[in-house]
């Protein structure tokens, strides 16, 4: 299990890092935190010829708060993410799930960006970044371009990122007052890739008003469905037995551990249990 | 058995106590040293060409372009290796008819599981040999898989060895009593139930591995080993490789972790030392997590249909089942694949008495990973079978399954005696070790909160076991049947001039605390301090002869050994101090490292002392005094085949029932292992254990496609169980010392793995009682709990 021969680069600038994806026309493979990334080269899996590592790059550095909400760049480790001061207040979802993001170790180098490029179907930030409506900044050979959330996550590790672009940083839109969050994810063991989970927001409680639901662990890609948002909004959120029947527009995704029959009930129970620790 | 009782009363005993381990500070500091962290001069590196197929005949492989990759020193196909080495078969004759057939360290003709080594590549790294091993060009013809063990035995399925005319490998029935004549008396309620025992492996902190080295100026191979029996693996190199036994040393340093896994023939292994003779250096073959998945032995796989009969008064009139059980393509050698099934056999039932007794095993051919004997080997399934029958019983009839066990259990006064299938029981004491369960676990207080909160819509469960554990093998194990598996260890004490005590065992160390307890008996038997004493073991060229750590043997017969040792030592000092302190023997004692008065303590002679005056000026003794400051003693059980040891445990479980989620609230654990040398390291023994069972019960499985291919190779898809899961584990001991030894020690390591999955699933059967729901099958995932209380 050792990864074949690569060249390897640490660009000291994002023009640099951006140059050497495009001359390596598609066999440059970015390197963030390496937590996916490296047991999929050990494996043979992924076998680019050469990585360019951007934990030199100073642009994709930093977690700032501005007017338009929290703006994370790419290679912000899940640890910086934790410890940064009144998380809980100005982004309470994220606070909320980053404890079930793996593991400690795990968080200590794995990141922000990496976690969102990949966009693994059952990682978490990508769910998140749906319910909180949040746009990814990208640049590239044609210039800086900005995705929403809702545009970006396109099957199964396939994202609006092209080969030859970087994400830069990520924009989580400031919480409004009476915003409302609620996550709950199924795992036999703390720190697992979710059965099925959910991210919310909620621009109120009672009713439920402009709702954002993050699915993650159920299909080919962390997504919304926008018809059993509609059919909460307005509610107050106890009866949700109609509104999951939309969840038949899921193409739940069976595996090893469960079938897809079962992932779609535990969709359904992960979403009650999450509206319901968020009203009350 | 004669010995000193009072030894273990004495003030400087250090036998009972919580005594540190005296090498966790080095290897806590990163100072360990296992196979991995060898580097020897001109060393190359070993990788694999896999089958990837479950079933293949190898029409041939072509390793020309390997051959030529850069790093590359040699690379040796199945049919070019076979030159080198003779093949095994994993057959014991006391196993009466198990067969398997002849296995080659590297597969020659056909390939018979995914992961089966077919090319050996080694090069200057294990990158490059790697990089090689994808350049070989293998022409294999897939064949079809014998994949699920309840159709191998059915006509049209294929048959894997063309000498068989089945699939069969072995099979054994038991029949003691009339259980048809019990089962339909009346008033006899029988239920049946079929098993679903998930194959699983041992997970190893560290993975196998080995750095065979080969000196051709003195024909000398010698091999570093991540395992539990050094002996055992130098006769199997020497007759394999064709090297005088005496010419193979076998070197276990640290090992980090082995469960019964790192303690069979594996074909990498021995093909890295081949490579090792045939090159004349140093060959490391290390394997990754992918290759411990698909390759190091896997365990259980059983399906059983069982029928359990009992009266309205709650007495079991007897156990009638039907073990299958799915071992692989061979009988792992030397040990076989019989043992496990042959145990569920041995053991099912052991804690009652009862008057009958059917039981018929099937052990079966299949192109999977080997299975052979992992920690707890059968027992997992002998105590689900009996217990968790003894708990639908109850349910049946209306009694609480605290009381059908005090109805059934052997009385503690009754030995010795047989299990009704035959099996040498003595010094056991489940009665008591049943009531001081329900003390510790306060069951009434339980099931108090458990019908309050089923109230609430809770679904909590409360489950048990009584269990007996095979520990302290006799020859009747493996010896009898032809395997090279000393029975008997060996312990010798030295004093040295400084008045430190070096001690060596022919038992090993894997993690357990085997040095530990070898030096607290040396310490505490001698009467050293126990800084003093420094302990060897795990190498063939200077350790006594024995069989090394399995079973549940170290503490019972390398213990007993120390103990002899230490004894034989201080009488041998004792003579030389009488002499030098013109005082009689009887009058003297060691203690604290001197010589003194016995009675008062009074100090006579350091043993530093005596010890110099020995070594260095001979010349003060009386030249008829010929002192020995060395004793060497062995210890084997003769008196029985094995050392039943036995326990009571009980879980406690939360059941969402709108998920099939088990969460394991309370886990208690009471055992009887005789006398405990160290109670720090024997809970952790027991909790270790029931954290494997819990694993066995709820997580780990090997899962298969019907292609035959392992679809869950690395640990973020096999899981197992990790803290945050883990239950509070309470441990408590009856302590019943074994006759058949001074120390009475018998052994512990089995009983968590072995019945914690019985306890488990009666737990949640409770716990789905109101629903009027049960599940048989383990793991028990959260899927398979959802779909039986979703079934109509």
């Amino acid at each position: 299990m050792k990864a074949p021969d690569f060249d390897y680069a640490r660009p000291s600038s994002l023009q640099e890092a951006l140059a050497l994806l495009a001359a390596g026309e598609g066999g440059a493979q970015p390197l963030a935190g390496g937590q996916s990334l490296m047991p999929m080269l050990n494996f043979r899996i992924s076998t680019p010829e050469m990585l360019v590592d951007l934990s030199g790059l100073p642009e994709l550095r930093g977690l700032e708060q501005t007017p338009q909400g929290l703006r994370i760049g790419a290679m912000t480790r899940y640890c910086e993410l934790e410890a940064f001061p009144d998380l809980a207040k100005i982004q309470p979802l994220v606070a909320a799930a980053l404890p079930h993001i793996a593991h400690d170790a795990i968080r200590n180098r794995g990141t922000i960006g990496g976690s969102v490029a990949l966009a693994d179907p059952a990682a978490e930030m990508p769910a998140i970044l749906l319910a909180l409506g949040a746009v990814i900044s990208l640049d590239g050979p044609n210039g800086p371009r900005d995705v929403a959330a809702d545009d970006y996550f396109l099957g199964y590790y396939e994202t609006a990122c092209e080969p030859d672009e970087l994400i830069t940083s990520i924009l989580l839109p400031k919480i409004e007052p009476g915003d409302s969050f609620g996550f709950h994810e199924l795992v036999q063991r703390h720190g697992d890739y979710a059965m099925a989970g959910v991210a919310i927001r909620s621009s109120g409680i009672a009713p439920l008003a402009g709702l954002r639901i993050g699915f993650f662990g159920v299909a080919d890609r962390a997504l919304r469905v926008t018809a059993l948002e509609d059919a909460l909004n307005g509610t107050d959120g106890t009866d949700i037995a109609g509104a999951l029947s939309h969840l038949s527009e899921i193409d739940f995704q069976g595996d090893t551990k469960i079938t897809a029959e079962t992932r779609a009930h535990y969709a359904g129970v992960a979403l009650k249990r999450a509206l319901k620790e968020m009203l009350t | 058995m004669t010995g000193p009782a009072m030894i273990f009363d004495k003030p400087n005993s250090y036998i009972g106590q919580p005594t540190p381990r005296a090498d966790a500070a080095r290897l806590l500091a990163g100072r360990g040293r296992f196979v991995d962290d060898l580097q020897l001069p001109r060393m190359v590196h070993a990788a694999f060409y896999r089958s990837p197929y479950a079933h293949a005949k190898i029409n041939g492989i072509d390793v020309t372009e390997a051959r030529a990759a850069p790093g590359v020193v040699a690379v040796y196909t199945g049919a070019e290796l076979s030159k080198h080495v003779t093949p095994y078969v994993g057959v014991l004759s006391h196993l009466a008819g198990l067969r398997s057939a002849p296995q080659h360290p590297l597969a020659v003709d056909a390939a018979r599981w995914q992961g089966e080594p077919l090319v050996m590549v080694i090069a200057q790294t294990r990158a490059q040999a790697e990089d090689a091993c994808e350049l070989i060009d293998p022409d294999l013809e897939e064949l079809p898989a014998v994949v699920d063990s309840e159709t191998a035995l059915d006509a049209e399925t294929p048959v894997l060895h063309s000498e068989f005319d089945s699939n069969l490998a072995w099979e054994r029935t038991v029949d003691v009593g009339d259980i048809d004549s019990a089962f339909a008396a009346p008033g006899v309620t029988v239920v049946e139930r079929q098993f679903r025992f998930g194959r699983h492996t041992g997970v190893t902190l560290e993975s196998r591995g080995t750095v065979c080295d080969y000196d051709p100026s003195e024909e000398q191979l010698t091999v570093y080993y991540s395992g539990q029996a050094p002996h055992m693996m130098q006769v199997i190199y020497s007759k394999h490789l064709g090297i005088a036994e005496e010419n193979v040393r076998v070197i276990s340093n640290d090992v980090g972790g082995s469960f019964g896994i790192k303690i069979h023939t594996y074909g990498d292994e021995i093909a890295a030392g081949v490579a090792a003779k045939l090159l004349n250096r140093p060959v490391k073959f290390i394997a990754d997590r992918l290759e411990s998945f698909m390759t190091d032995i896997h365990a259980r796989d059983h399906v059983v249909t069982a029928k359990m009969g009992i009266s309205e008064q709650g007495t079991i009139v007897g156990i009638d089942f039907d073990d299958l059980t799915g071992i692989g393509p061979f009988s792992m050698y030397p040990r076989t694949s019989a043992i496990e099934c042959n145990q569920v056999l041995n053991l099912t039932g052991a804690p009652y008495a009862m008057e009958n007794y059917r039981a018929k095993g099937r052990v079966v051919f299949q192109n999977k990973t080997l299975m052979c004997q992992y920690r707890a080997v059968g027992h997992p399934i002998a105590m689900a079978i009996a217990d968790c029958l003894l708990e639908d019983c109850a349910r049946s009839i209306g009694m609480d399954p605290v009381d059908v066990r005090r109805k059934n259990l052997m009385a503690d006064d009754s030995y010795p005696r047989n299990s009704t299938s035959g099996m040498k029981l003595d010094d056991l004491s489940h009665q008591k070790a049943l009531e001081k369960l329900t003390e510790i676990m306060d069951y009434k207080g339980l099931r108090d909160d458990q019908e309050a909160k089923r109230k609430a819509g809770v679904y909590r469960g409360i489950g048990f076991v009584s269990m007996v554990e095979v520990t302290n093998p006799s020859p009747m194990f493996y010896g009898i049947g032809g395997a090279p598996i000393a029975s008997q260890d060996g312990a010798t004490v030295r004093l040295d001039a400084g008045g430190a005590l070096h001690i060596s065992s022919s038992i090993t160390e894997q993690g357990q605390g085997t040095n530990a307890i070898l030096g607290q008996i040396a310490a505490g038997v001698f009467g050293v301090d126990i800084e003093r004493v420094k302990v060897s073991t795990g190498d063939t060229k200077t350790v006594p002869y024995g069989g090394g750590t399995w079973a549940s043997r170290g503490a019972g017969i390398g213990g007993e050994a120390m103990l002899q040792a230490a004894h034989a030592l201080k009488e041998q000092v004792l003579e030389v101090a009488g002499v030098l302190l013109q005082t009689p023997v009887e009058a003297l004692d060691i203690k604290n490292g001197c010589v003194v008065d016995a009675g008062t303590d009074n100090e006579r002679m350091p043993l530093a002392d005596l010890a110099r005056t020995v070594y260095y000026r001979g010349n003060e003794l009386p030249s008829d005094l010929k002192p020995e400051l060395i004793a060497t003693r062995h210890y084997r059980v003769s008196d029985f085949p094995f050392v039943f040891t036995n326990g009571a445990m009980a879980a406690h479980v939360e059941v969402d029932i709108e998920t099939g989620f088990v969460k394991v609230l309370h886990f208690w654990a009471v055992e009887d292992c005789g006398r405990v040398i160290n109670p720090m390291l024997v809970d952790e023994q027991v909790r270790g254990g029931v954290v494997q069972g819990i694993g066995g019960a709820l997580y780990e499985e090997c899962l298969y496609s019907p292609e035959g291919q392992l679809m869950n190779a690395t640990m973020a898809d096999y899981i197992v169980p990790m803290a945050a899961e883990m239950p509070e584990i309470t441990v408590a001991h009856i302590e019943t010392p074994t006759k058949t030894s001074v120390l009475g020690a018998k052994g512990a390591g089995e009983a968590g793995t072995g019945g914690a999955p019985a306890a488990i699933m009666n737990a949640v059967n409770d716990a789905l009682s109101p629903l009027g729901k049960s599940i048989w099958q383990m793991p028990m995932t959260p899927e398979r709990v959802l779909q039986v209380i979703n079934r109509n």
